[in-house]
């Protein structure tokens, strides 16, 4: 109860803050001193102090199951275990929100910290850009979201979390996601502060990179860790759906990993001025359109925890609002005055990233309509649709290809003007790829021609990378890692896609049942007792043709708190494949429905991913782009 | 002029895709889980809100009528909200609603009734939440629709609303 009261008071404190610093920033702007403030670094850390108290209070609220608070009520139960009643704070609208107001704030103050060699009018213009969408956050919270409703009669028991929602991975999925978010969100308030400033340029490059990477390590794994939960917990036997919630990460994803390489760009040599502006604004708007879609309820989702209009008209506005803010600053501001610079020859590293980037568009525009035509053609025409992995699967694979080709072909151009060396050696790597690939898919696939190619060039970006990796003395360590890491999901992910092979039947206990060379055998079933959950647990014995055998103990979950069955896949990982089975209920039957994949690879996919990740966290502490 | 043409352009774009999204935020989204759909009304005993005896479920659901199951709780926010657009849909004939009230207390519950008014022809208490488990329902509040056959043919998660009471007239009418 008390908590309650102070997080709510800490929250108006927060929005008091803003406006404030608002005030006192715009002061300071006009003011001739050298330097910034110190004032507002010390209101910004009190900003962040009363949010943080906020914060807390929330999630002690979680902690104590008091259900005096309605957003706990909604949300939790008793009977639930601490950790998922602590990760149960953020796993609904509001609590979620606060995390965004945490983040915000967070991360303002750490750029006001580590930016004391800054210009101070580019300093205080980003704090201004941030405060206005921070202001925009608590406004939304207080007015539409607030987490520190009051209920009475306090309930007895509340509502519980949706289980699906109770998983490891998911539990820190929102933060890791949210922290890349909102980290373009500085990403966002800097670069228009800067255009303001005319002050686009290579040390402006050299220092928001660190942001950027940041942003993109946090992104990816957030990203990562939500694919992770879908395919362990979801027991749909993927781990990418194309669907609306994953894209709606994965574009902000495309158009800040283009943004990444920009900036490398800017920091080297001073061009693509342009780009490096437009992709800021876009990752930051994306990010927000995301959640403007998710929150909404014009997607429905297991993310979906608004279906009330009002939340989704404020976002709306919001976003368009700072939507026509930044573009405003930048077709105000913006003076593209590079113009001696930008001649760089055609086979050059400048070139091979423009490249790139229209690659990165590509794939952003085929996802964007993806996601956003379903919206469109409801509203026009009163017709649903929905876009499946086919439509991205076909616009999507044929450009993979020379997308990689270029990939492998641009890492090895220099700056200003290149030549390609060591041709010998790259048509080797590619004959090889080709055989290789020929040799690989000869008896597994139908459409022989078109995935020799998509994989001969994931083949031959893989030997690259890896010969940069291995085989070279480091000049770019990073960018090595980074790139062989991103070969090597991509291979994963196409082997993935073309060998993988599954089964549905119904089976019940003692019976086996014969496919592609292995034998299933359903032993048993146990039932098992939570604290919150029952259980039915399966045992299945695989036998391969060798006599190996391997266990799997699939479970079907009734949760008591909201009831809901749930079917927890078991899956059993080796360095090759993993094996994965699920079974379901059939009514009214001692038939039980199950469903067994062979996914070869499935280890690599994450692996490579965190290879991806220590290679975007190697270039962190290095000052300059080399080479 | 040409930096002019596509300000106005990128301004018409944006603009067109606002009013889209802003349309879409109408569209009633409401999702109505199919797993419940036509199955039989569950057989149970209760006890009555007023009399405090056991009913059985034979004897609440017999005439030929249409049946609304509402599930409500004198400390649920939103059932206080939808309970004027139950008070509306009770002055219909050919329709009597059966409130469940889930997990409450007795003494809260009966002032809820009090203050707000009265649109169940009956009451049924379900202390523990187990009678409301047996209806399907996820949480409070939640309406049930149930056919002249003792079918559950509609379920209704979360308050109802407008667009949902005038879809219960037609499916009655």
């Amino acid at each position: 109860m008390l908590a309650n009261q102070v997080g709510y008071y800490s929250l108006i404190a927060g929005l008091l803050f803003s406006v404030y610093l608002c005030v006192v920033s715009i002061k300071d702007f006009n003011n001739t001193n050298r330097n910034v403030s110190p004032n507002l670094i010390t209101l910004s850390f009190l900003q962040l102090t009363f949010v943080v108290i906020s914060f807390l209070s929330l999630i002690l609220s979680f902690i104590n199951s008091d259900f005096s608070n309605e957003t706990v009520f909604n949300n939790s139960h008793t009977t639930k275990p601490l950790f998922y009643k602590i990760s149960g704070t953020w796993g609904n609208h509001e609590g979620s929100l606060m995390l965004w107001l945490l983040v915000l704030t967070l991360f303002i103050f750490l750029f006001l910290i580590k930016s004391r060699e800054q210009p101070k009018k580019y300093r205080i213009l980003t704090l201004l850009f941030q405060q206005l969408i921070i202001i925009g956050f608590f406004l939304f919270v207080l007015m539409t979201s607030n987490p520190f409703n009051y209920l009475f009669p306090i309930p007895l028991e509340g509502l519980g979390l949706n289980p699906i929602l109770q998983d490891p991975a998911l539990a820190i999925h929102p933060p890791l996601l949210y922290l890349g978010y909102v980290g373009s969100s500085i990403i966002f308030s800097a670069s228009l502060a800067a255009v303001a400033q005319n002050y686009i340029s290579k040390e402006w490059g050299q220092h928001i990179k660190k942001w950027v990477l940041i942003s993109w390590i946090f992104l990816t794994i957030g990203i990562m860790l939500g694919s992770i939960w879908a395919y362990y917990e979801l027991g749909w036997g993927g781990f990418w759906f194309w669907d609306p919630v994953e894209n709606v990460s994965l574009m902000p994803w495309l158009t800040l990993t283009a943004l990444l390489h920009c900036i490398l760009v800017l920091e080297r040599r001073g061009v693509l001025t342009t780009w490096v502006v437009i992709l800021s604004i876009t990752t930051f708007t994306l990010s927000m359109c995301g959640t403007f879609l998710v929150r909404s309820g014009i997607l429905n989702s297991v993310h979906t925890f608004a279906n009330d209009p009002t939340r989704g008209i404020f976002i709306l506005i919001f976003l368009f609002t700072l939507i026509f803010l930044s573009l405003g600053v930048f077709f105000l501001f913006h003076k593209d005055n590079n113009k001696d610079s930008n001649n760089f020859f055609w086979l050059s590293k400048e070139s091979s990233i423009l490249v790139n980037n229209w690659f990165m568009m590509y794939f952003l525009s085929v996802v964007l309509i993806g996601t956003v035509y379903p919206i469109f053609l409801d509203v026009i025409s009163a017709e649903k649709i929905s876009v499946g992995p086919p439509f991205y699967q076909k616009l999507i694979a044929p450009f993979l290809a020379p997308f990689l080709l270029f990939m492998a072909l641009g890492l090895k151009l220099k700056w200003i003007k290149s030549k390609i060396e060591n041709k010998n050696s790259l048509i080797i790597f590619l004959i090889i790829s080709v055989i290789l690939t020929f040799f690989i898919l000869k008896n597994i696939t139908t459409d022989l021609f078109f995935y020799t190619i998509l994989i001969s060039a994931a083949f031959f970006l893989f030997f690259s990378t890896s010969k940069e990796l291995f085989l070279k003395k480091f000049n770019n360590i990073s960018q090595a890692v980074a790139h062989f890491g991103f070969s090597l999901l991509i291979l994963s992910i196409l082997f993935n896609g073309i060998l993988s092979s599954e089964i549905t039947t119904n089976i019940k206990v003692g019976e086996r049942y014969n496919y592609n060379n292995e034998e299933i055998f359903f032993e048993k079933i146990e039932e098992k007792n939570e604290s919150n959950f029952n259980s039915i647990i399966g045992y299945f014995k695989i036998t391969n043709d060798k006599g190996k055998v391997v266990e799997l103990n699939p479970e079907i979950r009734v949760y008591n708190q909201p009831i809901i069955i749930t079917s927890e896949a078991d899956i059993k990982t080796t360095l090759l494949e993993d094996k994965f089975l699920v079974m379901n209920i059939v009514k009214g039957n001692e038939y039980f429905n199950i469903r067994y994949q062979v996914k070869p690879f499935m280890l690599w996919i994450w692996i490579s991913v965190l290879i991806l990740c220590l290679g975007g966290l190697m270039s962190i502490p290095k000052k300059k782009y080399e080479k | 002029m040409k930096s002019k043409l596509i300000l106005i352009i990128i301004f018409t774009f944006l603009i067109f895709c606002f009013l889209i999204f802003y349309k879409g935020l109408d569209k009633p989204n409401i999702y109505t889980p199919k797993t419940n759909i036509e199955k039989n009304v569950p057989i149970f005993k209760a006890k009555d809100f007023y009399s405090n005896t056991y009913i059985n479920s034979k004897n609440i659901f017999i005439e030929e009528n249409y049946y609304i199951v509402n599930v409500w709780a004198s400390w649920c926010a939103p059932c206080r909200k939808e309970h004027p657009l139950l008070m509306k849909l009770s002055k219909n004939k050919t329709i009597k609603l059966i409130g469940l009230n889930y997990r409450d207390n007795l003494k809260n519950a009966k002032k809820f009734i009090n203050e707000l008014g009265n649109p169940y022809t009956q009451i049924l208490i379900d202390k523990d939440g187990t009678l409301a488990v047996e209806f399907g329902a996820y949480g409070v509040p939640e309406t049930f629709l149930i056919d002249r056959n003792k079918k559950i043919i509609r379920k209704f998660v979360g308050p109802i609303n407008k667009i949902i009471i005038e879809e219960i007239k037609t499916i009655i009418k």
